[in-house]
């Protein structure tokens, strides 16, 4: 047993934080520090940068992008990621779809779609979830029928996240009503400005545009779009869900929000003193950061598998509910540090175009929307009930 | 970075499991509980000849020089069995021994079987703080007299030699004026009393009246035990944090075994999404556990004492938590049977709630965690 990383994975990691440090626009670093909003430009801005590099793709073969990184230097890279506090590259394309496609799709799907992945000129969606079909999300009821080299798609998409930016999607359809629900589904590629298809916004407790419903009404998808075989897509849409869950913990961007947590805490007073001097509080925090050092030494037992070809398999699940709860509980310890100058809901400054906030104190304004934001981790890619459901099925057997 | 054990220590697990399975069963150990002793002969024969007891100590008194992540996968094993034998005790006052260094005779006598050692560090006021020490060390005419009570000490009765921490100078909480000893039990003025724990183990009350001590008897510097106490004690929670990996690990298999074959409304319990769910919480708390049992094994390694403190106390918390909702749930999930004297499972319940209370509770390491520097220190 060794818990080091070897010399060239600290190389690495020096080499990526010092690229990191040269490369991050300040103002993005700002927006995600302290948990403004971003704009979709922000994402393709910070995209193309990374694409430049050749990073953005990790986990590709290196035939198609990929970065041909080991195991440890994705998650190292994720981690440096998080601690500097970059956007996110959007998942939808790099992560779920283009997997995918590199397995199951055909060398004119590859040639076409991955390289628009990697440049970012396409942004993609998922159409998975159905206002009828969430965790029970075989039970999906979209329909694509065949009609010459077209299909024709009816129905409706809902959670679909940023679909307002998007171009693509890739989404779930029934091709076969009469098999079981499993068995009738596809795996299809839609161009989002394709005639037919209307995106409404679907506003969250933070009052936020993050999700939408995407109505699918006569639909013409060219057959070429389809992914694989007919009546095969659960078996590709599981593969995605299995692919590469290990960054789901979010580990580096926990433990980025611990130290935001605790430099709160130090500069918010309770009884003339540093809150997190204060007994309570601080064996909050205490037991919360002892959960993330564990789930850190998880996650890496994890990667250390993976690394071995032993599939992470189920026990990503374990890291999506440990991963989630901890992120939860971050953002409400955050709420509760801030107190009441955490109250005033300053959409101006949360959506960046105020430089400061009424209270003074700017970095607590978004707080309580992130808190009410971060509800949904536990909720969405497979409620942590889900997930439990998984653990018990696949690893205990019952 | 590599998680897995190597071939030598897969195969002492291996062994330990493989005695245990054979030759302390669950009836075999009820009957060592019920002895006079406590112990048993013969299993402290198996265990030397399996290398166990020789593990912890330096190979220039006859030991194999096992590290911390060895003794781990001991302790795992020995939890999975719910070994009842002082192991641990021993372990303990081997790792005070190779800190302070010397007494080569009694660490060679540990490793061939035949001296057992505890430690006499808690008294009655103390709780787990072990600065509190009221017991007194005095220097008279190039020997030492030590006076005092020490309250629960593990293995005590058993042992014989006593690592004993007193104080010959300073107050009752400072960690200036600390002394150690290790003095034979059979000394004059050593009053034992032998009782058992609720986990079946033994725990003895010991007192020290007028006891003459031999200069040679002192571990490290008089007045300045408590670095070696702490880092001897920090190495005891890396130990026990390993045996109730094991004990928990039992305790989730037992408990899922239950669920596959007790039968309710025509279908194995299993079948129940509300205990599915719990079981799934217990895996995970589980694996939980077992990174930080990890994490405070390599952290025996480490050259930073605060960081040392800082992942030792965070292990025993974190694992504090897991022990009570692995125990407590299995208990329930077990239903009536739970609750029986019967079943292995309640066995292992009691086990980790003697752990819980054994080298520092969660609140204490908890506590511990946020006085060390690394906890305020921002970046």
């Amino acid at each position: 047993m060794n818990l080091n990383y070897t010399p060239e994975e600290l190389a690495f990691r020096e080499e990526v934080r010092t690229w990191l440090q040269a490369s991050l626009p300040a103002d993005l670093q700002h927006k995600i520090l302290n948990h403004k909003r971003l704009k979709r430009e922000d994402f393709v801005h910070w995209h193309k940068i990374v694409a430049a590099k050749g990073w953005v793709a990790p986990n590709w073969p290196v035939e198609y992008g990929g970065t041909g990184w080991s195991k440890a230097q994705q998650h190292i890279w994720e981690e440096e990621c998080a601690r500097a506090g970059t956007p996110a590259i959007m998942p939808f394309g790099v992560n779920m779809v283009a997997p995918v496609i590199i397995a199951f799709g055909n060398e004119a799907q590859k040639r076409h779609y991955l390289p628009r992945i990697l440049s970012c000129e396409d942004w993609w969606c998922q159409g998975y979830s159905e206002p009828g079909s969430g965790s029970d999300l075989a039970s999906l009821k979209t329909r694509a029928e065949r009609d010459g080299d077209h299909y024709i798609v009816n129905g409706q998409k809902t959670w679909t996240t940023l679909a307002q930016h998007a171009d693509m999607m890739f989404c779930l359809v029934r091709t076969d009503p009469a098999a079981r629900k499993q068995e009738g589904i596809s795996f299809l590629l839609i161009d989002m400005k394709t005639p037919g298809i209307t995106v409404r916004p679907i506003i969250t407790l933070d009052e936020d545009h993050e999700v939408n419903e995407v109505f699918l009404d006569q639909v013409r998808v060219p057959v070429a779009n389809l992914i694989g075989e007919e009546n095969r897509g659960w078996t590709y849409a599981k593969y995605l869900l299995g692919h590469e869950r290990t960054g789901i913990a979010a580990v580096g961007r926990s433990k980025r929000e611990l130290q935001f947590l605790k430099r709160l805490a130090l500069r918010m007073q309770k009884g003339g003193r540093p809150l997190l001097e204060d007994a309570l509080f601080a064996s909050k925090v205490a037991s919360l950061e002892i959960d993330l050092m564990a789930l850190e030494v998880t996650v890496l037992r994890v990667i250390s598998q993976e690394a071995k070809r032993r599939a992470p398999g189920p026990e990503a699940s374990m890291l999506k509910v440990k991963g989630t709860e901890i992120q939860q509980r971050l953002t409400e310890l955050m709420v509760e540090a801030a107190g009441p100058l955490g109250l005033p809901f300053e959409l101006s400054y949360l959506e960046g175009d105020e430089a400061s906030t009424s209270v003074g104190d700017d970095d607590t304004a978004p707080l309580m929307p992130y808190y009410f934001n971060y509800r949904k981790t536990s909720i969405y890619g497979g409620s942590n009930e889900i997930q439990k459901n998984i653990i018990t099925q696949m690893i205990l057997g019952l | 970075m590599d998680f897995d054990l190597n071939s030598e220590q897969q195969q002492l697990a291996d062994a330990i499991a493989r005695w245990a399975e054979k030759d302390y069963g669950f009836e075999k150990r009820k009957l060592i509980i019920g002895s006079d002793t406590g112990v048993s002969a013969s299993a402290w024969q198996a265990v030397a000849e399996l290398g166990v007891l020789a593990l912890p100590v330096p190979s220039e008194h006859d030991g194999f020089d096992g590290t911390a992540i060895d003794q781990m996968v001991v302790m795992q094993a020995l939890g999975h069995a719910l070994v009842i034998e002082p192991v641990f005790a021993t372990a303990l006052g081997v790792q005070f021994l190779k800190l302070a260094g010397g007494h080569g005779e009694i660490l060679a006598g540990v490793a061939s079987g035949e001296i057992t050692l505890a430690c006499a560090l808690g008294e009655r006021h103390s709780r787990h703080e072990l600065t509190h020490i009221e017991t007194t060390a005095r220097q008279v005419d190039g020997h030492y007299v030590i006076d005092g009570s020490k309250s629960a000490v593990l293995h005590g009765a058993q042992a014989g030699y006593l690592i004993v921490s007193a104080r010959s100078a300073g107050t009752n909480n400072d960690a200036k004026g600390i002394s150690l000893f290790i003095i034979p039990a059979d000394s004059a003025g050593i009053s034992i009393r032998d009782a058992r724990s609720n986990d079946g183990m033994r725990m003895a009350a010991i007192d020290f009246k007028q006891v003459k001590v031999a200069a040679e008897s002192l571990l490290g510097v008089e007045g300045e035990g408590w670095a070696l106490l702490e880092a001897a004690t920090d190495h005891g929670v890396a130990l026990l944090c390993a045996e109730a990996l094991g004990v928990m690990e039992a305790l989730t298999n037992t408990t899922l075994e239950y669920l596959k074959t007790r039968q309710q409304f025509g279908v194995p319990i299993g079948k129940f999404q509300v205990l599915q769910h719990r079981m799934a919480e217990m895996f995970i708390q589980l694996e939980q556990a077992r990174s930080m049992a990890m994490l405070a094994a390599v952290s025996m390694s480490y050259e930073d004492a605060s960081e040392r403190r800082r992942v030792i106390s965070a292990a025993k918390a974190r694992i504090g938590e897991a022990m009570k909702y692995i125990g407590q749930q299995a208990v329930q999930l077990h239903g009536g049977m739970g609750v029986t004297n019967e079943l292995p499972a309640a066995h292992y319940f009691k086990r980790l709630s003697t752990i819980e209370l054994t080298l520092g509770d969660t609140d204490h390491h908890l506590a511990r965690f946020i006085a060390q520097p690394g906890f305020a220190a921002v970046a």
